[in-house]
């Protein structure tokens, strides 16, 4: 039993790191129907960003504590690949939103290789790692939390809340939404549609870059390939929960997490990612639209 | 209005300069962090920093004047053009077409067919390896797989993003089957593709009712699935160490391409030893392929499953009502792409002689699909100009020794080579959207043949 709940909250801390990405990809399809490929790796920019800036402060500031060193690097990652994905979205997506459906994604996946191999050349092949940032553990029977791990789910948590008072609440949450149901009745209604796609690109890299801050945080490590893999589960933990859903996103995103620590304690580790996606194929097979994914209405 | 815009150069100019400004500063946040600082480990391994602030300074400036000329002088010229062009009312597309145009296909088949002996004409014996193996042999078999995929994604417009796993399949299939049966290449070529084809249909089955990008995420899903498959079942695929010495292929079962063996080619023609020959010898083993794979695409095309791929493709909802059963039409389009996947596989596993998960990434799928939307989904002509530009573009890119003469000697080429290759993908989507070859010709007709631009259909055919 208390194997189970060590291993839950194992996944809960995992799903919150991939929630917080697909919550990304699925704002991005939600308002503009393209998967964005390149998501994955500005998430791999926000990690090197956090892990510039610790190198930058660490070196300035010796004795910096270790929370506002924290809010630095997560404040900073995000600045950094909000810009970014607001650039990336100027140049390589915003010329062809006309067209046809293909081009985007193929932009996108253009983007992506760009970024990783961009990263690759300017920072070096080798995996980065970082000293252990926070080390505090806490016993609670025979469970083992860390310091970090409460940090994360508190901090995906809280993120978690003000997007969602941004999007239920708020005049520009209210544009996005409006937006995403219908582009052309939006603009017609006086929204700035280019401004909502921009804003909302955005607030997913930043989203992403929180993730990838809390990756580095989590596993010590950056390298400029760690876009892919967790970038393929988030956008997986995306279409699983229903892809344009932002419930459906951190529910996939959480389902994912536990699947996949869930499998590697009692299964084996090394077909922990065949699982997860065998799992993604079931559940579309039953539910063609993912478990929280509105059905596509047929217009002839 | 119209006067201050065609003639006011100020106006234009001072709203240059402000977005040259305003790019310099974005490219300046942008690669302060990655760019402006290095991350390195020292001697002890602990991760330091260092700055580099010229080659901030020079990304910045790119960023800043490429925007200024674009602009300030690319822009306005861009639109003038435009605006010469619809005032003259005269379309482009002339009747007459060029003597190279009309016979584009037969000069192409003619110089392919040439091609191994041209490069050893000229370059000799060994100086042609590199041209006929890493020029010819592999972009024909990028220009196989793209034209593959083209049956699912441009026929049928089924968004596949897991191809390389039928690649995959293809080319452990003649892996396994020689190196434990010792069956030879051309038992194992048909096999192969047959091999590939049967997954197509078992992985075309639970997605038949998938659409769009689901079906895109289940199809990565599924090329994932196979490729860690064949890394964790280390007891028949040997996992990550890949399986070496897959035999080579015969001619024909006459002569081997075996150095020591007795009825070797070499021997029998009384040449003298060298590789060049097996390479040659593959090289139309490849061109055959691919023809076999543009013939069945166009014949396919003209009859009854063809055309329900591409009734399917623009209108599924339509295609049922019109009572073409949509199973068997995805499926056959799954098993037909997959077979030309899995010959590609096991030709790749007989020419590498040596094959491992690494070569069955995402990445693989993800170039293949690039080429077949760069060239224009749908048009074989076009796939394979892009093959070319984006296969050969990227191989040329190895053989630019000489800049290391203007870099500095550990300029390595080869480093750059993915980061181009991504950004010729972004750069030719965003000129040409619908590809290198965005038009084509329609193979059912009313009277008379009418080429149509693509932009005027919903994924880029005529």
């Amino acid at each position: 039993m208390e194997y189970f709940i060590q291993q839950l909250i194992n996944g809960l801390t995992l799903g919150s790191i991939y929630g917080l990405v697909a919550i990304g990809y699925t704002m991005v399809y939600g308002i503009i129907g393209m998967i964005n490929f390149a998501h994955g790796d500005i998430f791999m920019l926000g990690g090197f960003a956090a892990l510039i800036v610790f190198l930058i402060l660490t070196s300035f500031f010796a004795g910096i504590p270790v929370a506002l060193l924290l809010l630095l690097m997560l404040v900073i990652g995000m600045l950094m690949t909000g810009l970014w994905n607001w650039t990336i979205e100027r140049v390589a997506y915003r010329p062809l939103r006309g067209s046809f459906r293909l081009a985007p994604l193929i932009t996108a996946i253009g983007m992506s290789i760009v970024l990783s191999n961009f990263i690759q050349v300017t920072q070096g092949p080798r995996n980065k790692p970082i000293p252990p940032l926070v080390t505090d553990v806490f016993h609670v029977g025979g469970i083992t939390v860390s310091l970090k791990q409460i940090l994360i789910v508190v901090i995906t948590a809280v993120l978690l809340f003000a997007f969602w008072y941004i999007v239920n609440k708020t005049p520009l949450g209210r544009a996005q939404r409006a937006t995403e149901q219908d582009r052309k009745m939006a603009a017609l209604l006086g929204v700035d549609v280019d401004r909502t796609i921009s804003i909302t690109f955005i607030m997913g890299a930043a989203l992403a870059a929180v993730a990838g801050a809390m990756y580095l945080m989590y596993y010590g490590v950056a390298s400029f390939n760690d876009g892919f893999i967790p970038g393929v589960k988030a956008f997986t933990a995306a279409v699983l929960g229903g892809i344009g859903s932002l419930p459906g996103a951190v529910l996939g995103g959480l389902l994912i997490g536990l699947i996949e620590s869930l499998w590697s304690a009692y299964f084996s580790i090394a077909y922990k990612d065949v699982a997860t996606f065998a799992i993604l194929a079931f559940v579309l097979i039953f539910k063609p639209t993912g478990i929280l994914g509105r059905p596509e209405v047929e217009k002839v | 209005m119209a006067a201050s815009t065609e003639t006011g150069h100020p106006n234009v100019l001072g709203k240059a300069v402000r977005e040259g400004v305003f790019a310099g500063v974005v490219a300046f946040l942008m690669f302060l962090l990655f760019v402006g600082i290095e991350t390195y480990q020292d001697i002890n391994n602990a991760l330091v920093w260092r700055t580099r602030w010229g080659l901030l300074a020079i990304f910045v400036l790119v960023a800043a004047v490429s925007r200024f000329l674009s602009v300030g002088f690319i822009k306005p010229h861009i639109d003038r053009r435009k605006l010469a062009k619809a005032k003259s009312g005269v379309l482009e597309i002339s009747e007459q077409k060029s003597f190279f145009h009309r016979h584009f296909l037969k000069i192409a088949l003619v110089f392919l067919l040439v091609y191994p002996f041209l490069s050893l004409l000229i370059v000799g014996k060994q100086g042609s390896l590199k041209y006929v193996d890493n020029f010819g042999i592999q972009i024909l078999i990028y220009v196989m797989l793209a034209w593959g995929l083209n049956i699912v994604v441009g026929l049928a417009g089924l968004l596949d993003l897991g191809y390389v796993a039928f690649y995959a399949v293809g080319a452990y299939s003649y892996a396994l089957l020689s190196s434990y049966f010792g069956f030879s290449f051309w038992l194992l070529l048909p096999m192969s593709g047959i091999l590939a084809a049967l997954w197509g249909i078992i992985l075309g089955f639970p997605v038949l009712r998938l659409r769009g990008d689901y079906l895109a995420i289940v199809t990565l899903a599924f090329g994932e699935i196979i490729r860690l498959v064949l890394i964790n079942w280390t007891d028949v695929t040997k996992g990550t160490f890949g399986i070496s010495g897959i035999a080579k292929a015969s001619f024909f079962g006459i002569w081997s391409f075996d150095t020591g063996s007795a009825n070797s080619f070499v021997k029998a023609w009384g040449l003298s030893a060298s590789s060049v020959y097996y390479k040659i010898f593959l090289f139309y083993v490849i061109l055959a392929l691919c023809m076999l794979t543009a013939y069945v695409t166009i014949r396919l095309r003209r009859m009854p499953i063809g055309r329900a791929w591409e009734a399917l493709r623009e209108d599924e909802i339509a295609c049922r009502s019109l009572g073409i059963n949509t199973v068997t039409t995805k499926l056959t389009a799954f098993a037909t792409g997959a077979m030309f996947g899995g010959f590609a596989g096991s030709f790749f596993a007989t020419r590498q002689g040596f094959v491992s998960p690494e070569s069955f990434v995402f990445l693989e799928s993800a170039v293949i699909l690039a080429i077949v939307v760069l060239g224009g989904m749908g048009s074989l002509t076009g796939i394979a100009i892009a093959a070319v530009v984006m296969v050969g573009g990227t191989e040329v890119l190895r053989e630019m020794s000489f800049l290391k003469v203007v870099f500095g000697p550990d300029f390595t080429p080869e480093l750059y080579r993915m980061l181009l290759f991504g950004l010729a993908m972004i750069i030719v989507m965003l000129f040409k959207p619908r590809g290198f070859v965005g038009s084509r010709e329609p193979t059912a007709f009313l009277k008379e043949r009418r080429a149509v631009s693509g932009s005027f259909t919903k994924e880029g055919h005529g």
